[in-house]
């Protein structure tokens, strides 16, 4: 059964232009089309009557690309758990229902434009030493590195991260401390992040810093939104690095 | 025009540690007063850029996502293929090589394949140095898995998400460099034009998508990684973004286009279920490694899958290809499938009165065998995955599988270098043609996408440089030379154009008929009757866009109308090319199957006296026409034989 839905949607024309709220109405919507599918039908719709469409993120409608980023009905990505919202599907909501659609909100994602945010503030965090020192070429062989198994799912398990910014948009404080914590943990489950790790620590924590994003007050509503299901536990290995790292000095 | 393929002399083994020693380098103390444009930032550009970057070269990297992390190779799920033989399973270098050789049906280079599996070992190294976080065993090795085309086990991966983690492995190289001030991101930034300079590639023309402004780039030389135009259906499982724009408009610019109709047909999608759908999900061939495909025997069989007993299933890749079974290579498979839905066995909901398009793909065994926990190890978010989209368990129900367009193995030409026949102008990755001939097997992509990042064009780029390019400043192309000036120009212009045809179609519902076009007559089967009807019907939609499409809004703003439509436009060309190389192969091979060259058992059938060569199409005009050449392929260590995996 085919449903009618009505939508408030973000709308802003630029960074600097006023937004607000506007009403569209979704009618005859099939229960097996994603969110983002429903919103491609909304745009056709209104360019077809001379009304420029929504303009949000999206691009691989597979939840790893991370590009990704509505809240809905307050929510970041929407009411499942561990699902982004391009795998949201229309199943979840009923005829009639009223559905609000906003960008992420937090002082470091500036919005561009509707319901498209800034993230670049993730790229410079990622930058301050998101990485293992090594140059391609000249690595011993892959088996060389014995990693146990539990450490390296606990590994994948942070580097499941897809970088969407969901913790941040639904932290009281716009804290991006999961997302920080994710890479910071991948590397300091695993012997190739060892030489680097309390450095790595206090530098992706000062950057975040620097960046305007809240710290952690232990909300977690971060882990409750993660489409990837990131354990908050990362937060406090995190933390413990961090003030290894000032009390070493490095 | 010619195309010389400057394959090196000597052995096979031999002939990339010859080609290493011969190419020029530059002296690091001089790397950064070279600058190079790299375009994309998925696998292969991202390996590239970071791995330029190290060694000093001034890289500037060009990408449409707002963070490297997101180009499209993020979404590979199942594996990477490297000739450790660490499970001691009969694997080699040469292995590998044949493999790919013969599941590509003998239309790839031999020298380019076997170099790509010379260096797979290499990649499992960086990548493992990086700190990606491979599956292992319990001992702290490396664990494996099979792929489709292959009876060893040679597959890494990390979980269902391989293709996250090596480009987030090649992402954090990238970041590395730009910490370091090696290399600077664009993101948001669309590459529109290509600008030569006496022959040579010297720079792009881009568009910032937040701003509209359209920018020029000069550079010593350029390299395009911007992937497949699988989007070109648009129904693939591509991501909404791909689009073929930067290698297309090389190719108007006088890089020759090898093998458009090369299309790769994935057997394990989730089938479309409404007409509303945006694209295709893709359920990674690992699945293969544990589940059984099947259909019904008796066709139109509408019983619930569980209610059908064993001996009324018809497990026909098991039947017809009893050695390779469910893990025959990706066209084989695709086709069986096809087969099977034509002959009414297909299952799945009722379509508006189409065919069932579905064959079940069946982990009951398996979970019997290995237990659920295993199976969940193994698979677990690809099973999420899947009951997320169809809202159907199947860990209690089979799945529904069905083929869709997934990867192109045609694209730019290069030599073995990966230079196009434009000098300076070098292609990686799949927007290249070289490796995969006419059939890509699984876990390949990722490898080729390494290899040609992190360490061919990071020898070949700077032999280019050596060669050809100044380091002195005052040779240097400035971005306002008239070739700039002169590009950015038609650029605006046919932006005006694009914003002031003002018709009543939208630029999607275009796009949906030229996939369907596509889909019907260039597909999965192909006969010369359909193409010839589709090169009738793409030039009159191309008339229809360009007089009747609707482009709302004004380039000085974050446009995403715009932005689509600048892409299918250049997909309403390429489409009439690929429809074009699709009529004059007249034969089967892989992923391209004619129905006029088929087996009695309906495999494909290749011409080798007639085929065995790259076709090369060269754009002759604005008029939209082409001319074809062809480069010969010579198969030296390689018998050509028919392909079988029975």
């Amino acid at each position: 059964m085919n449903m009618n839905i009505t939508l408030h949607v973000w709308r802003q024309k630029g960074p600097d232009a006023p937004g607000r709220m506007e009403i569209i109405q979704a009618d005859d919507i099939s229960p097996d089309m994603s969110f983002l599918e429903m919103l491609d039908l909304v745009n056709e719709r209104l360019e077809a009557i001379d009304i420029e469409s929504i303009a949000f993120d999206h691009d691989c409608r597979e939840g790893i690309c991370g590009m990704c980023s509505l809240v809905v009905n307050g929510i970041a990505h929407g009411p499942e758990s561990a699902t982004t919202v391009c795998q949201l599907h229309m199943r979840s909501f009923k005829d009639g229902d009223a559905v609000y659609i906003e960008p992420w909100r937090a002082r470091a994602f500036p919005v561009i434009r509707d319901l498209i945010v800034d993230r670049e503030a993730f790229e410079r965090i990622q930058q301050a030493g998101g990485y293992v020192s090594i140059n391609c070429g000249g690595s011993p062989d892959a088996n060389a590195i014995l990693v146990p198994k539990p450490e390296a799912d606990t590994a994948m398990d942070a580097a499941s991260c897809i970088g969407c910014g969901a913790c941040v948009a639904s932290c009281p404080n716009g804290s991006a401390m999961l997302f920080v914590a994710a890479k910071i943990g991948q590397f300091a489950h695993l012997p190739q992040g060892q030489p680097e790790r309390f450095r790595r620590a206090r530098r992706m924590v000062e950057q975040m810093e620097t960046e305007g994003f809240g710290a952690c007050t232990n909300h977690f509503e971060c882990e409750a939104s993660c489409p990837k299901e990131v354990p908050i536990k990362f937060i406090s290995e995190m933390n413990r690095d961090f003030i290894k790292a000032v009390l070493k000095g490095e | 025009m010619k195309f010389d393929a400057k394959i090196p002399e000597g052995p096979l083994q031999d002939k990339w540690t010859k080609a290493k020693f011969d190419l020029k380098l530059v002296n690091p103390a001089n790397r950064r007063k070279y600058k190079i444009i790299v375009v994309g930032s998925g696998l292969a550009g991202g390996s590239a850029a970071s791995t330029l970057a190290e060694q000093g070269f001034d890289v500037h990297c060009f990408f449409y996502q707002d963070s490297p992390r997101r180009a499209h190779s993020i979404a590979a799920q199942g594996g990477i293929n490297a000739a450790k033989n660490y499970p001691n399973d009969g694997d080699s270098i040469w292995r590998l090589f044949y493999d790919t050789v013969k599941g590509g049906d003998y239309r790839s280079r031999e020298a380019n394949v076997y170099r790509l599996s010379e260096v797979s070992n290499a990649i499992m190294d960086q990548c493992v140095a990086q700190g990606i976080p491979f599956a292992r065993e319990y001992g702290g090795q490396l664990d494996n898995r099979s792929f489709g085309g292959a009876q060893v086990s040679r597959t890494f991966y990390a979980r269902g998400q391989t293709g996250q983690q090596l480009l987030l492995g090649a992402y954090s190289s990238y970041n590395r460099q730009v910490d370091k001030g090696n290399l600077k991101s664009y993101p948001r930034t669309e590459m529109l034009d290509i600008v030569k300079v006496d022959g040579h590639a010297r720079g792009i023309i881009t568009r910032n998508l937040v701003t509209g402004d359209i920018e020029r780039h000069a550079a010593d030389v350029v390299v395009i990684a911007t992937g497949g135009y699988g989007n070109v259906f648009f129904l693939s499982t591509n991501a909404m973004g791909c689009n073929a724009t930067a290698a297309w408009r090389a190719h108007r610019k006088g890089a020759g286009f090898a093998n458009p109709c090369f299309t790769q047909i994935h057997p394990t999608c989730i089938p479309k279920a409404s007409g509303h759908q945006s694209k295709l999900t893709l359920m990674s061939e690992s699945l293969r490694n544990d589940g059984r495909v099947w259909v019904p025997k008796k066709a139109g069989d509408d019983r619930h899958p569980l209610e059908i007993p064993e001996d009324e299933r018809d497990y026909y890749l098991e039947r017809r290809y009893p050695s390779f079974g469910n893990l025959v290579p990706r066209d084989v498979a695709s086709r069986a499938a096809k087969e099977r839905c034509d002959a009414g066995c297909g299952v799945g909901p009722d379509m508006d009165g189409e065919q069932k398009n579905a064959v079940y793909l069946d982990f009951a065994e398996a979970i019997e065998r290995l237990g659920k926990d295993v199976v969940e190890d193994r698979y677990g978010n690809l099973f999420q995955m899947y009951e997320m989209i169809t809202d159907e368990n199947p860990y209690e129900v089979p799945m529904r599988i069905f083929p869709a367009v997934h990867y192109t193995m045609g694209g730019l030409w290069v030599d073995y270098n990966l230079e196009s026949n434009i000098p300076g102008l070098f292609v990686l990755g799949e927007a290249n043609f070289s490796d995969h001939g006419a059939n890509r097997l699984g876990a390949s992509a990722l490898m080729q996408g390494l290899a040609d990042g992190y360490f061919v064009a990071s020898a070949t780029v700077p032999d280019y440089l050596a060669r050809e390019s100044s380091m002195k400043a005052e040779d240097k192309i400035s971005p306002d030379h008239p070739a700039f000036l002169e590009a950015e120009g038609a650029l605006k212009a046919r932006i005006d154009q694009l914003l002031s045809i003002n018709g009543d179609r939208t630029v999607d519902s275009i796009h949906k008929e030229l996939g369907e076009i596509m889909q019907n007559h260039c597909g999965m089967d192909r006969d010369r009757v359909g193409l010839e009807k589709a090169l009738k019907l793409i030039p009159a939609l191309r008339n229809e866009f360009w007089s009747n499409a609707k482009v709302l809004g004004e380039n000085e703003s974050y446009n995403t109308s715009l932005e689509k439509a600048g892409r299918v436009a250049d997909f309403l060309e390429l489409a009439e090319l690929m429809c074009k190389d699709a009529l004059t192969r007249e034969e089967s091979c892989g992923g391209h199957c004619r129905a006029e060259h088929e087996t009695p058992e309906g495999e494909a059938k290749r011409d080798d006296e007639s085929f065995t060569h790259v076709a090369v199409w060269e754009f002759t005009g604005e008029d939209i026409a082409w001319e074809r050449h062809q480069e010969e392929l010579a198969y030296e260590n390689v018998k050509l034989t028919t392909r079988s995996y029975k």
